[in-house]
């Protein structure tokens, strides 16, 4: 633990009943497809039966003849203004267009009474194709030769990109990588992938409803961030966006542009004037909503005295055939390298968002770190282990420190900040035995029978955690209630009811006592959301000095009003008032307000600040079959420092949450497969698309430390996005050490391990 | 079947049904699920449709005491039986939640919460048939259930600390 001192809160950091805990386990809470809107009509996709095509007929007219459909949209009658509206970033495709690039990509949209209308019409709609070759990987697209997907992306390359003032970071340019490279003591190259476009699957499926009425639009619907679906949608629309989510049934960074349900949603309320809803089938989820991204690194590393020293490769992000954020993605993905190996000055990595006929990709949890940790880790650690160093303490001596730096996603460099993760990567080590554990490089721990066992280890760092812009108002009302006014949401972190922590331990009232109204840009300001773990710092902070701001003013009030003296003379506790040398006297706060009625409104801001990462340090124990090849994870330890604890329980189910989602699960479980004859996804259900049930999880330990750094008022770092992003790395260590040689193949097929191991 | 009506209790309430293939408004199609009657008919949202096919349990409900999918339940099916959901949980007239209810709560056993409705009811059939169930037999009874949180460890102790005082106390009420 650090030497810092642990303050004691009266909220925060103590466990907290959610706000809306009741509700959950009542079944009262309140998701989107719960909420009823007058005269919606529902919305259905006609999808694209091949990966690349272009329609050379289609006839729509028994379709709109139908009884009960309404609209029935194709490339050729977009209505206004939709048609001038693009997808992707920059918004440049079209919402429909006569070539399709992914199977599953909308060929028509029908607005119906019901969506068994809207689905029986679908199947009337004639349409003719004219097959084009198809292309799925970034590395066969990127080449001069390879089918073309758009005419306004030539090379199948999206080209870089500035939002915001921002210039995105898509290749890496820092030091003198040639002279570094003949300094190195070890080389190695390799060309690695991670690329099977795993599906995040909340358990709710995607939705939304839009609805675009006296030149505004309205959407309803799955969202994880408010303000993130406003920004992109109004970038890609150019109209006025409100914005209202409910309780998300999880989203792991998925249901946050949903830009093609969006705007098929808003393409046929266009043309019928009222509110139309698409709420995916789980079928639809794993098809032909956004999926995670793919990598494909063909790289070189060098190492010099134990110690990453040059770095130099391609990066092609696979973002399939549509993708809104993929520069931002790579320059995430480039400057969380930058973090784990925080002592490499040397780097010369070249990257391009790569266009493919497999899909659509979007903003997942990971958002490029995950992807290209992945794809890059596995070389590194190949140079690791030519130089026979153990990986433990490889990572603690590589790791981002204080006086290290990055440039991050925004190509600016950021010096880094209060950043110390060696002892609780050491303390981790300990509780999971790697001491015992690690026989060296390609060694098994231990084997019995026809099984082997093998460890490994890796780490990942996100400076996400300070990302972009966050606002708060803390509403004071006379009768002691306490609103908190912010667009956050509850997509299952919890991040809702414990912002109330903040604004309680500043205004010292319970926290249950803080009415959060989020969820809706039109009753709150701005806020990017909880994305990145940011909103523990970003958030926090803001829903923090808007509740000082309100606390000041009330203070200022009970001077002016009722004590008659400094407003630093006083302090208030449980809704009263009173000052620090008389504490015996105390006015409730409607005694302190200028008059009957009137309220007190806090605050608060957050600006981005990418100088100090997050940090998970990932063991994983796996269990080799030699004979079939079937890995089983037997145990796996995640350690992380987040240096103040906001809510013990919430946190610690963070860490577990590392498993599902895409995650660390990637690295032996799931995966979308493509059937590359037809172009085909195959994996379109629970049966096929495998996650972990409740009988097949392993023993998870926790290891979590609190170095309070000096970033906030409460010195809390967020941490949940990454806790399984090193997962999978760590676990193709673990099999390589297992089987005695190299393996990476996510996931670990038992066919891929046995064809490690010359058996197929 | 056509033109038939079907009588099920719902969480205790006594609903009758027309079941029919022509479009009368108010009746019920012979392929409706019991998860669209409960959701659009009646109002009892708390059971959601995740998966639509069987295989994510988030749509879980008591059918004669069994936790069975709702999603893949006809209406029809329910004829004569006793259906409760997990607004049927919590006492009508006292307002206290279930054993389980309260210790998901207490044992902050959600994170979404999406899933939990099912989750619960599917632990509700469990404790029915097998009052003391270990933790094995409550991690094979829910492996049905799906949480994409990863909910998991949280919600089996939950369970566990139920089971715990269960044994203690006597069993459930079904």
């Amino acid at each position: 633990m650090s030497s810092r001192e642990k303050v004691e809160y009266r909220n925060i950091g103590k466990n907290l009943v959610r706000a809306d805990a009741k509700d959950i386990v009542t079944g009262h809470a309140t998701f989107f497809d719960d909420f009823k809107l007058k005269d919606v009509l529902y919305g259905y996709r006609l999808g694209s039966p091949y990966p690349h095509a272009r329609i050379t007929f289609i006839d729509t007219s028994e379709a709109e003849a139908m009884r009960g459909v309404r609209a029935v949209i194709t490339y050729k009658n977009v209505p206004a203004p939709v048609d001038q509206w693009g997808l992707g970033l920059p918004p440049a495709i079209p919402i429909l267009e006569q070539v399709v690039n992914y199977v599953g990509e909308a060929v028509a949209i029908i607005a119906a009474d019901t969506k068994e209308i809207a689905m029986e019409a679908a199947d009337l709609i004639k349409i003719e194709y004219e097959q084009l070759e198809p292309v799925y990987y970034s590395q066969d697209s990127a080449k001069p030769e390879a089918p073309q997907l758009y005419p306004v992306f030539p090379g199948n390359k999206i080209p870089d990109l500035e939002i915001s003032g921002e210039k995105m970071m898509t290749s890496l340019h820092r030091g003198d990588v040639n002279k570094a490279f003949e300094e190195c003591d070890i080389i190695e190259t390799g060309t690695y992938t991670y690329d099977k476009f795993g599906s995040p699957a909340a358990i709710e499926p995607p939705g939304i409803t839009s609805f675009i009425h006296d030149g505004r639009i309205q959407l309803y619907g799955t969202i994880q961030a408010p303000h993130t679906e406003q920004m992109f949608f109004q970038i890609k629309s150019r109209m006025p966006t409100d914005v209202k989510s409910f309780n998300v049934g999880g989203s792991f960074g998925n249901k946050s542009c949903m830009e093609t349900t969006a705007s098929y949603c808003s393409a046929l309320s266009a043309a019928t004037h009222r509110p139309v809803k698409m709420f995916l089938t789980k079928a639809e989820q794993l098809l032909v909503h956004d999926m995670r991204i793919g990598i494909y690194s063909e790289s070189k590393v060098g190492l010099k005295d134990g110690l990453l020293h040059a770095a130099e490769g391609t990066v092609y992000l696979d973002c399939g055939a549509i993708n809104g954020v993929g520069q931002i993605q790579l320059g995430v993905g480039l400057g969380e390298m930058q973090v784990a190996f925080g002592k490499c000055k040397n780097w010369e990595v070249h990257g391009d968002v790569v266009m493919t006929n497999h899909v659509q990709t979007a903003s997942v949890r990971g958002f490029g770190g995950q992807e290209i940790k992945c794809a890059f880790m596995p070389l590194v650690m190949k140079a690791v282990k030519k130089a026979d160093i153990d990986p433990l303490e490889f990572c603690i001596n590589n790791f981002a420190q204080t006086g290290d730096g990055w440039i991050w996603r925004d190509s600016h460099w950021y010096d880094c900040k209060e950043q110390d993760y060696s002892h609780v990567m050491r303390t981790s080590g300990e509780k999971f035995g790697w001491k015992d554990k690690w026989k060296g490089w390609y060694v098994p721990t231990r084997e019995y029978g026809n099984k082997a066992v093998g460890v490994g280890v890796s780490v990942h760092g996100n400076a996400d955690v300070g990302e972009d812009q966050a606002e708060a108002y803390v509403r004071l009302e006379g009768n002691g209630d306490v609103y908190l006014h912010n667009s956050i949401t509850e997509s299952g972190m919890g991040q809702a009811s414990n912002l109330r922590k903040y604004v309680a331990d500043v205004l010292d009232i319970d926290a249950a006592k803080v009415i959060v109204k989020g969820g809706d840009t039109t009753i709150a300001p701005y806020d990017f959301g909880p994305a990145g773990s940011c909103s523990t710092l970003t958030t926090g902070e803001a829903v923090t000095r808007a509740a000082e701001d309100a606390r000041r003013q009330l203070l200022e009030n009970a001077a002016r009003n009722v004590f008659h003296c400094t407003p630093e003379e006083l302090t208030t506790t449980d809704g009263l008032v009173y000052m620090l040398s008389a504490p015996e006297n105390r006015v409730p706060w409607f005694g302190c307000l200028d008059a009957f009625g009137l309220t007190i409104t806090g605050h608060g801001t957050w600006k981005s600040d990418y100088s100090k990462s997050n940090f998970c340090i990932y063991f994983s124990e796996v269990e080799v079959d030699k004979d079939t090849g079937i890995c089983k994870l037997l145990k796996v330890l995640v350690g992380t420092d987040v240096g103040q604890i906001i809510d013990p329980a919430t946190l610690e189910m963070q860490a577990q949450g590392g498993f599902g989602a895409a995650a660390a699960d990637t690295g032996m479980l799931e995966e979308s497969v493509l059937d590359e004859y037809t172009g085909h996804v195959l994996t379109s259900n629970l049966i096929d698309y495998k996650w972990r049930p409740f009988n097949e999880f392993p023993p998870f330990e926790f290891n979590v430390e609190e170095d309070h750094p000096e970033v906030s008022r409460f010195k809390a770092v967020g941490f949940g996005e990454i806790s399984g992003a090193p997962g999978p790395a760590s676990m193709m260590m673990a099999i390589s050490n297992a089987i005695g040689k190299e393996f990476c193949a996510y996931p670990a097929h038992p066919r891929a391990v046995l064809a490690a191991l010359g058996k197929a | 079947m056509d033109g038939k009506l079907i009588h099920i209790a719902i969480n205790g309430e006594q609903y009758e049904f027309l079941v029919s293939t022509r479009k009368i408004n108010g009746a019920i199609p012979p392929e409706e699920t019991l998860a669209t009657t409960l959701r659009e008919r009646l109002n009892l949202t708390g059971t959601k449709i995740a998966c639509g096919e069987g295989a994510c349990g988030a749509c879980t409900v008591l059918l004669n005491n069994r936790a069975v999918s709702s999603c893949i339940t006809l209406t029809v099916e329910c004829d004569g039986k006793d259906v409760v959901t997990i607004e049927g949980l919590q006492d009508p007239v006292t307002g206290e939640l279930d054993p389980i209810q309260q210790a998901f709560i207490d044992y902050y056993a959600f994170q979404c919460g999406f899933c939990t409705p099912g989750i619960i009811m599917a632990a509700k059939g469990l404790f029915i048939k097998n009052p003391h169930p270990d933790r094995k037999e409550v991690e094979d009874a829910l492996s049905g259930n799906m949480c994409r949180c990863i909910s998991q460890y949280h919600a089996l102790d939950a369970i566990m600390a139920v089971s715990e005082k269960l044994t203690n106390e006597g069993g459930i009420k079904a």
